[in-house]
């Protein structure tokens, strides 16, 4: 019934952003260090709480925290249902298939480039990171590039996926060999960036990331006709007067950019990409876009969000977030793969 | 005049030194309010040539000309409103409801976020209508039957509200009772749609029942049309497979196997369906019937058979035994 069709997503809808909106203000209240939440009300309403330390907790690292595991969250798990439909391949996702690694790969070489560290400071100048930015871009869409040749010359969605962990193994083992000739220093920060992490944003860098990323999922709403069309395959796409040659490059562009300014900006995060479009299949029951799309945002935001609140929450230091996601994620793929026959969407 | 035509086109596969013409010299044509059944071999070029005429694939020589223009002159987005196409290839959207699926054949008269208009949303009721499968528009694709599943193709390729549907195959998965089905759907869509029709199918009977015009491929890489009598008149069924173990049999529509045979009898029987069993049992057995055979057979029933020698026997295997 369409009508409940439109009522479950009214219900997931209600739900995700009722969750969204607790794990923010769990966000703000938790944290290594105890803070009163009528402290942080007061400082986030702009009053000064006369303590500079407190002041800088809530406003440079916690908020900034919070705006970006939304944003990645979000992003990511928008590029994974890009690329799911894409490839035709369920099991696809931007760590899965390398394009994180190649992102990784364009950081890694840039900051060998400068001789700077990588990661943990995005280059301290704007010049600095948008040289970094462009390099994961560039990284992100040489793999994209060679997934697409592959995905032309072997058919089977299987092989593709066993391709794109191949050319992750590859970009990985020259990120490594870049790091042997890298300074103790540069390794050091190196490691701490491959954890993942969500406070690598600084309010100053947050305007340029939180632009590209919205600027991206508008984007990826705007692909939501053709997007609905490739679910029938490239001929029924065709013959409904899709570009589909135009139509994947234009996703794989948009995947592109929104896998490396997160991958750039938090680290390699794995799972959320793959995971979140099939919570949100199976939340909303539904092929249909117009809904999976916003509800794939919303609970890839909830998602980073609830990994990010977990990381902060651990008495001896911060957990790294690509410890958390495959807790999350990997029960959820193994119940799919187990469950693919009953599961409407793949039959 | 025809909505859809070929001028001297010659279809194939491959590129260059390495490019294969299948078929060469078609002057074909496509009317509106007809069914018309492209039969042949496997590998003959059906699906090569059905990929030419909805313009998936130019063609290697001539070309095809659609509503009055040359293919090469029509943009994709006017494709999508001339030819409507249900293919062989499952689709991944297994979660879409068959009203969203029929919904998507809509999307060549929506606008860029594809938001149905109340038009639209009546379009994809009777399509379902038409195609009798409204009472199961709000369930999933998946939960189909494959001859469900084909009528929702060929609702949403209804949908699309084109004056010419090409169909790949359309009965290839199907049980028989569902391949009747589907074919009676597609004839009664060509008349009372006024829709130009074309399948590919190696569903002889059928097509031969329900096809107002038929393209035959020949072995040798003719293609024979005209309206289906003329074109099984004009033996052209005989030229489908060049093999003379195989022939085509009118009286049952359908091809046969030349089975060896030994011995030749006369058949004395009244009932014909009761004829044609027997007629194939004895064949199968190498026993073949001809009229002016000197041994004559006289069938009761299935199981009391009168020999030459007036013995009465119960089954096939005995008349085999005496005739050895």
């Amino acid at each position: 019934m369409a009508n409940t069709g439109s009522h479950r997503f009214s219900v997931v809808t209600i739900v995700l952003t009722s969750m969204l909106l607790v794990l923010v203000v769990a966000c703000l209240l938790f944290g290594s260090v105890h803070i009163d939440a009528s402290v942080i009300f007061s400082i986030l309403m702009g009053n000064d709480s006369g303590n500079a330390a407190l002041n800088t907790i809530v406003l440079e690292s916690r908020v900034p925290m919070i705006l970006t595991a939304i944003l990645a969250g979000a992003a990511l798990s928008v590029s994974g249902l890009l690329l799911q439909t894409t490839f035709n391949n369920p099991l696809a996702g931007p760590s899965i298939l390398g394009v994180s690694t190649g992102a990784g790969l364009g950081v890694a070489i840039v900051m060998l480039a400068m001789g700077g560290t990588i990661g943990g400071v995005m280059g301290d100048t704007i010049g600095g990171y948008m040289a970094t930015l462009l390099a994961a871009i560039l990284g992100a869409a040489v793999v994209l590039v060679i997934l697409m040749v592959f995905a032309s010359i072997v058919k089977s969605s299987t092989m593709l996926l066993i391709m794109g962990i191949l050319v992750s193994y590859l970009a990985s083992s020259i990120i490594s060999l870049l790091n042997s000739v890298a300074t103790e220093q540069g390794l050091q920060s190196y490691v701490y960036w491959g954890f993942g992490n969500f406070t690598g944003v600084s309010l100053d860098q947050m305007p340029i990331f939180a632009i590209v990323i919205v600027l991206s999922l508008v984007a990826s709403m705007l692909m939501i006709k053709p997007l609905n069309a490739l679910l029938l395959g490239t001929r029924y796409a065709q013959n409904l007067g899709v570009n589909t040659h135009r139509t994947r490059n234009l996703l794989l562009l948009i995947t592109g950019v929104l896998t490396a300014v997160v991958t750039a900006f938090c680290g390699p995060i794995g799972f959320l990409g793959l995971v979140v479009p099939h919570i949100a299949r199976l939340a909303l029951n539904t092929s249909d876009h117009s809904r999976l799309m916003p509800v794939t945002m919303l609970t890839g935001a909830v998602t980073a969000l609830l990994c990010s609140l977990i990381s902060v929450s651990s008495p001896h230091g911060i957990i790294p977030i690509n410890a958390i996601t495959p807790i999350i994620g990997v029960p959820i793929i193994i119940y799919i793969i187990i469950n693919r026959r009953k599961i409407n969407y793949f039959n | 005049m025809a909505i859809l035509q070929t001028h001297d086109m010659a279809v194939g596969f491959g590129q260059g030194s390495k490019r294969t013409t299948l078929l060469k010299g078609l002057n074909l044509k496509l009317e509106q309010g007809s069914l018309v059944a492209l039969l042949g071999r496997n590998g003959a070029g059906k699906s090569t040539l059905i990929r030419a005429i909805t313009c998936d694939n130019a063609p290697i020589e001539g070309s095809v000309e659609i509503d009055g223009n040359p293919s090469s002159l029509i943009t994709k987005h006017q494709l999508s409103r001339l030819v409507a196409l249900v293919a062989t290839e499952r689709i991944m959207g297994g979660a879409f409801t068959i009203s969203e699926l029929v919904a998507l054949g809509r999307q060549p008269h929506t606008g860029f976020l594809g938001r149905l208009s109340k038009h639209d949303k009546e379009v994809v009721n009777q399509c379902l209508e038409a195609v009798g499968i409204s009472h199961k528009a709000q369930q999933h694709i998946a939960s189909l039957s494959d001859g469900e599943r084909q009528k929702a193709m060929i609702a949403k390729a209804l949908a699309q509200e084109t004056p010419i549907i090409v169909l790949d195959e359309p009965t290839a998965f199907l049980d028989v009772a569902s391949r009747i089905e589907t074919m009676q759907l597609l004839h009664k869509l060509a008349h009372e749609q006024n829709k130009a029709v074309l399948l590919s199918s190696h569903d002889i009977s059928q097509s031969l029942l329900l096809a107002d015009e038929l393209w035959v491929i020949t072995s040798d890489h003719e293609v024979i049309t005209g309206s289906t009598e003329t074109v099984v008149m004009s033996g052209a069924m005989d030229r489908v497979f060049g093999d003379t173990s195989i022939f085509f049999n009118g009286n049952l529509c359908d091809y046969e196997a030349q089975l060896p045979t030994k011995v030749k009898v006369k058949l004395k029987c009244d009932d014909s369906n009761l004829t044609r069993c027997m007629t194939n049992a004895l064949l199968r057995n190498g026993i073949a019937i001809d009229a002016a055979s000197p041994f004559v057979l006289e069938i009761v029933a299935s199981d009391k058979i009168t020999l030459p020698n007036g013995k009465i026997v119960a089954s096939v295997k005995d008349v085999v035994e005496y005739f050895k």
